[in-house]
């Protein structure tokens, strides 16, 4: 069956620039001309008939789902609706003679009137999915004036339907990107087979990483290019996996960044406007909500491309299609498909949670809200979108090497590549999934990720067998959705209305064959699966709200655009609205405000489980989610228990009591209620304490043993928040309900067993509102935010020692100098660091060891330059041998490093000492037998020292001299009186001594 | 602690080409009485760093490091004792313990067949005691304790205050009865790159959630917050989360801790 001329109009354009056949005058929307007013009185009776019959048709075509895109029809109904004026065409006909006004052939819409007329009509059968459009829609239609002026009935129905829709849809896509943790199951070395592999991973991490950030910053620049930017760098670093190992984790990393930077699981806190979060907290929740909006009407693209968009990569996929595109790399493809089909297949398999078939109506009913509250429409959401977004990426790498712009030009050729294409095997067995989707009764998670993955398939893939097959299958099961009929256990309304969006969708796009939906009609018969198998599945429950399906079909809020550039009179101008914005200021952004202590816990809360394995974040969700519903149970089953034991047995005092016995049910149960339903309050306190007392132990019982003590309690602690907030929230919005529910079950036993009047009067009136107890604030889960650390640096072992050194080794000014007393602290420190060791790292110890034997040499040549009156410039004797003998009792007891003692005797040292006049070897000679009495040296390593000494180039004298220190070493193997050697050593004319002996 | 950024400018100001010894530091202790010596020495150290970055080359010439040899040795046949290198370094305006370094590397090329290896070079340094020549010897090792910013010595003093700063902000976290997996732990579990600690529970501070911490214990200059950005820091963040914190020994006012 074809589509109405009109919908030819806009149907490929997405606009009416399209001839209709016959030439007629056209609806014309471009906004150079003011919209001529519409007057339902100008259309006559005769085409009002006719317009009513063809409004009609054309609904119940609609309504069968013969049109391929229902929502290509809605925007061209909603075209007329808003045409400003008729334009003629340029070989437009004479108007009909009187004679002929009702053939065929004469136009149907012959001004603005008939347009709006008929939009109307067909509006007016179409409420019902105008009713599960978002509340903006609805809004623009309900204030819509011609609409109002055509059907008032129609007008107050939408009104009706927009003010009891909660339907607020806000497309802001917010994205943070956030990198994919090291987990160090997966990518710690024992992943990788060798050094060599894991260290080129780790370097690829942060090239992939480098590019990523430089996408970000640049690639909304004009002139910024991709391939040019960033090509080679992304070849370069493709071209270093080259082990297949590596590829494969590169490629998980990839998927990895890919989901967490592109799906939005329901807009979770993103970053708005890129600003620092404690700059926005200033605004305000309600301020914040606002500039959201308006960063998203800046910011989200004003059209998506028309009613009937061909598939794009928006926003970050675009970072990821042009990365695999710049890479050219075989194998990168070869395993992107083999993990993308991989976790498409894990996630299409998911378990998602049905409601079970329940005993206790009431019971299932409570568990279903609680969960509802707690994201299973989340969960699907999330699952479904990733499904969505792996798909269109496998679609795009497996169709790649066919992509072409246009389809083969002839039959020859097109056979033969048919021929060519019909043995390779499809990348993922699609339909199998598509037919085990449909049995399980689970289409509505299947079909949106299969038609992202075939919205990028090449012109040939339609016309192979095994896709054929595939949009044979959904064809059929476009046909079957009919909105109209509402089943018990059939699919739910708004998973109809998003299957049939996105397969209309899919049907319009290029590379899918135009005459495929008219053709293709009845083939299906050899592969019909039994959609109406009976039992319940997904897609019975639920799970799409509007959000999803505007998520999912961005091209439905044309719809709203297309309204609202119809209420600004400016449709010229890309279909921009405009409406007053009020400015508004950060004011004091000086004084930085305190963030709210609970968004900060939230972001902490976030931030901790970030860098957890996934499992705890699940095991902490499943703990809350499980004990917030056990809470519900366990408050129903003791507080409301109780109190409706109170109602029994205030209801007997009243039966029992004379003069009451007559009393309206209804009354009876007001009173019992009011005097009840105040204990309500008790629920959330002791809520509180349930989920305080079960959480820990759950998460506690199903976290590793080895979780880290800190972890573990945090963990415990959000469960606990999690858990309470869900229980509080859903018993501070339902507790009154659900007392005033038991106690009327129970009066109604009790006034059954009394007598026989009908308790039944007073029910319909049913519960009333949730009272608006206090919504419990969350405990805090984390320790608080802690004050700044600050220390004072207490450096022990930094310069001091080279200073001495610098200060002995010159070049020093006159007044510069050490005083003793400042040696022997330096040495008091030094000993007591040796002995702490706490900051000691052991090259540190062994530069100390080293300084403080080039200390000891300076001792031993009397070079340390002494700070007193200038006459005495010398360290007193008895002084450095006080020091050495500190030094040597530093070396044997508090060193642990090997302390280079043998430098003492390194002829540079013995320069030092060589320098001096008067030259004085007592020092010397006393510390090396101390060495040798202290076990710090042994006489054979210093008799080699000195033999080597000997070796070297010296001044004659010095030769002499240190010959003679050789032979005194040498002769006093016992040292009996070292003190007296010494000093013999050191008479004045020391010369003529050594020179005698 | 925090310096702000005029403050910081004030001091940078103060060391314009001016040579790296105790005596420099000294004068600016004097000018700067409020701020610690360690402070100074490190925001010292840090411009002379990047003085030395922007010069390095010229000294590196084949002509220049002629220049110098001859010089030197000149110098020391007219005064073995006097300090010839260092004073050589001071002119120049380089570093002594690089200059020392040169004329080494140049002095071994000479006097031995093959061309001195790099970890020859660095033992001679570290313990100048090795150098074959006497004079040499001393002239080297002049240069290295009379610097105080370049050389072994220096190198050994920074490494150990890094480590004290981890030491005490190990102390901390534990006082403040924080959860964390220190560098070791992290590289037992296989880490490919490691920051000192990750958080085990991430905290706030001023606002800003923090998972793991680097001790630099150095001054947080603008230049070196962008330095370590690129060398480390991002290579944290990719494996960990958007959030990281620096304690430098002191950081300025105006200065983002992301």
């Amino acid at each position: 069956m074809a589509s109405p001329p009109g919908a030819e109009v806009c149907k490929r354009s997405g606009r009416c620039s399209g001839r209709s056949a016959s030439g007629s005058p056209l609806p014309d929307r471009t906004g150079h001309l003011a919209a001529e007013p519409a007057d339902p009185a100008r259309v006559s009776s005769r085409q009002r008939q006719r317009l009513r019959l063809v409004a009609l048709v054309y609904s119940a075509v609609m309504a069968e789902n013969l049109v391929p895109n229902l929502f290509l029809e809605l925007y061209f109904v909603l075209q007329l609706l808003t045409a400003r004026r008729m334009v003629a065409t340029g070989d437009s006909h004479p108007d009909p003679g009187p004679g002929a006004p009702d053939s065929v052939g004469s136009p149907l819409f012959r001004n603005v009137h008939d347009c709006v007329f008929f939009a109307v009509q067909v509006l007016e059968r179409q409420l019902q999915v105008l009713s599960y459009l978002d509340k903006g829609t609805l809004k623009l239609l309900a204030e819509n004036e011609r609409l109002l002026c055509f059907s008032p009935a129609l007008q107050s129905r939408l009104r009706a339907a927009y003010e009891g829709s909660v339907a607020k849809v806000s497309l802001a896509m917010p994205h943070s990107a956030q990198a994919v943790s090291f987990q160090p199951e997966t990518d710690n070395r024992a992943n990788f087979s060798s050094d060599r592999a894991f260290h080129t991973f780790k370097k690829q991490r942060d090239v992939f990483y480098e590019v990523l950030r430089e996408w970000e910053d640049h690639h909304e620049e004009p002139g910024w290019d991709f391939e040019k930017g960033l090509g080679s760098r992304i070849r370069a670093m493709m071209g270093q996996l080259s082990a297949a190992c590596s590829h494969s984790h590169f490629v998980r990393l990839f998927q990895k960044q890919l989901l967490q930077m592109c799906q939005d699981p329901g807009g979770a806190a993103g970053v708005v406007l890129g600003e620092a979060p404690d700059v926005l907290s200033m605004l305000g929740a309600d301020k914040l909500g606002r500039l959201r909006r308006l960063q998203e009407r800046l910011l989200a693209p004003q059209s998506s491309g028309g009613p009937c968009p061909p598939p794009t990569f928006p926003g970050c996929q675009g970072f990821f299609r042009d990365f695999i595109l710049s890479a050219s790399s075989f194998q990168f493809n070869q395993h992107l498909m083999d993990s993308l089909s991989l976790k498409i297949q894990e996630l299409n398999g998911l378990t998602l949670p049905q409601p079970e078939p329940s005993e206790d109506e009431g019971e299932s009913d409570v568990d279903w809200q609680v969960r509802q509250n707690g994201g299973e429409r989340r969960q699907f959401a999330v699952v479904m979108l990733s499904l969505r977004l792996l798909a269109k990426f496998l679609g795009f790498v497996a169709f790649l090497p066919y992509r072409g712009p246009e389809p083969p030009p002839t039959r020859e050729l097109q056979d033969s590549i048919l021929a060519l294409r019909s043995q390779v095997p499809p990348v993922l067995d699609v339909r199998a999934l598509l037919q085990q989707g449909l049995q399980a009764r689970r289409a509505v998670l299947t079909v949106p990720w299969l038609v992202e993955f075939l919205s990028l398939a090449d012109h040939i893939v339609p016309l192979l067998d095994y896709y054929r097959s595939i949009f044979g299958l959904l064809l059929h099961l476009h046909r079957s959705l009919v909105l109209s009929e509402e089943s018990e256990g059939g699919m739910c309304f708004l998973n109809k209305l998003l299957l049939l969006a996105v397969l209309g969708w899919l049907f319009q796009i290029p590379t899918v064959p135009e005459d495929l939906f008219f053709l293709e009609e009845g083939q299906a018969d050899g592969l019909e699966v039994d959609i109406e198998a009976s039992g319940r599945g997904l897609d019975s429950v639920p799970v799409v709200d509007q959000h999803l399906l505007y998520t999912c079909c961005p091209y439905i809020g044309e719809l709203r655009k297309l309204l609202a550039s119809w209420v600004s009179g400016s449709s010229g101008r890309s279909g921009g609205f405009v409406r007053k914005i009020t400015p508004t200021t950060t004011t004091g952004l000086g004084a930085r405000l305190p963030q709210t202590i609970q968004g900060l816990q939230a972001q902490l809360a976030q931030a901790f489980f970030h860098n957890q394995p996934p499992s705890l974040r699940r095991t902490v969700e499943f703990v809350a989610e499980r004990i917030g519903s056990n809470c519900v149970k366990h408050i129903k089953a003791t507080l409301v228990a109780d109190l409706v034991c109170q109602a029994e047995s205030l209801l007997q005092e009243q039966l029992v009591s004379p003069g009451q016995k007559e009393g309206d049910p209804a009354q009876l149960l007001e009173s019992l209620c009011s005097q009840l339903c105040p204990h309500g309050a008790q629920a959330l306190s002791q809520a509180r304490e349930f989920c305080q007392k079960k959480s820990p132990g759950a998460v506690r019982a199903l976290l590793p043993e080895e979780t880290p003590a800190a972890v573990l309690s945090s963990a415990e602690n959000i469960a606990v928040g999690l858990a309470t907030e869900k229980a509080c929230t859903w018993l501070s919005a339902n507790i009154t309900a659900l007392i005033r529910r038991e106690v009327k079950a129970a009066v109604s036993r009790a006034l059954r067993v009394q007598g026989p009047e009908p308790a039944a009067r007073g029910e319909r009136r049913g519960c009333s509102r949730a009272s608006s107890l206090a919504v419990c604030a969350a405990i805090s889960p984390l320790p608080q935010p802690q004050p700044q650390p600050q220390h004072d640096s207490s450096s022990l072992c930094s310069c001091p020692h080279q200073d001495v050194l610098a200060l002995a080794a010159g070049p020093r000014d006159p007044e510069e100098g050490v005083s003793p007393e400042h040696v022997e602290q330096l040495l008091g420190q030094l000993s007591q660091m040796l002995q702490c060791r706490q900051y000691l790292c052991p090259p540190a110890e062994q530069h100390l060891a080293k300084c403080s034997v080039e200390l000891a040499s300076l001792l031993v040549a009397d070079q340390v330059p002494v700070l007193g009156p200038p006459a005495q410039h010398q360290l007193e004797r008895g002084q450095a041998r006080r020091f050495l003998n500190m030094l040597l009792s530093l070396w044997k007891d508090d060193f642990q490093v090997p302390v280079p003692l043998q430098l003492l005797l390194s002829p540079r040292n013995m320069g030092l000492l060589a320098a001096t006049r008067p030259r004085q070897w007592d020092l010397l000679l006393f510390l090396l037998r101390e060495l040798v009495e202290q076990g710090l040296m042994g006489r054979a390593q210093i008799e080699a020292c000195l033999g080597s000494l000997r070796e070297a180039q010296w001044p004659e004298d010095i030769s002499k001299e240190l010959a003679t220190l050789f032979s005194l070493f040498l002769a006093e193997p016992h040292i009996p009186e070292p003190q007296l050697r010494a000093r013999e050593l050191v008479q004045p004319n020391r010369g003529t001594v050594l020179a005698q002996s | 602690m925090i310096l702000t950024k005029a403050q910081y400018e004030e001091i940078a100001q103060c060391l314009v080409s001016v040579p790296p010894t105790r005596q420099s530091l000294r004068k600016l202790k004097q000018r700067f009485p409020s701020q610690s010596q360690a402070t100074l020495l490190s925001i010292f150290s840090q411009e002379y760093q990047k003085h030395i970055k922007r010069t390095h080359a010229k000294h590196h010439t084949s002509e220049a490091i002629e220049t110098y040899y001859q010089r030197y040795l000149s110098g020391v046949v007219k005064d073995g004792a006097a300090p010839v290198l260092l004073e050589l370094a001071n002119e120049m305006d380089y570093a002594p313990s690089l200059m020392a370094r040169i004329i080494l590397e140049r002095f071994l090329q000479e006097h031995e067949e093959t061309p001195p290896s790099k970890s020859v070079i660095n033992s001679m340094l570290r313990d100048p005691s090795q150098i074959p020549d006497g004079v040499l010897a001393n002239q080297v090792y002049q240069c290295i304790v009379n610097d105080c910013c370049y050389g072994p010595l220096v190198d050994c003093i920074k490494h150990a205050i890094g480590h004290e700063h981890e030491v005490l902000l190990r102390d901390l976290l534990l006082e403040k009865n924080l959860s964390f997996l220190d560098e070791d732990q992290l590289r037992a579990k296989g880490y490919d790159k490691t920051p000192d600690f990750i958080l085990q529970v991430p905290v706030a501070v001023e606002g800003h959630i923090i998972h793991w911490i680097e001790s630099k214990a150095s001054f947080g200059d603008e230049c070196s917050h962008h330095a370590y950005l690129h060398d480390q820091f991002w290579s944290y963040w990719n494996r960990s989360c958007s959030s990281y914190h620096v304690t430098m020994r002191k950081r300025m006012g105006n200065q983002q801790s992301y």
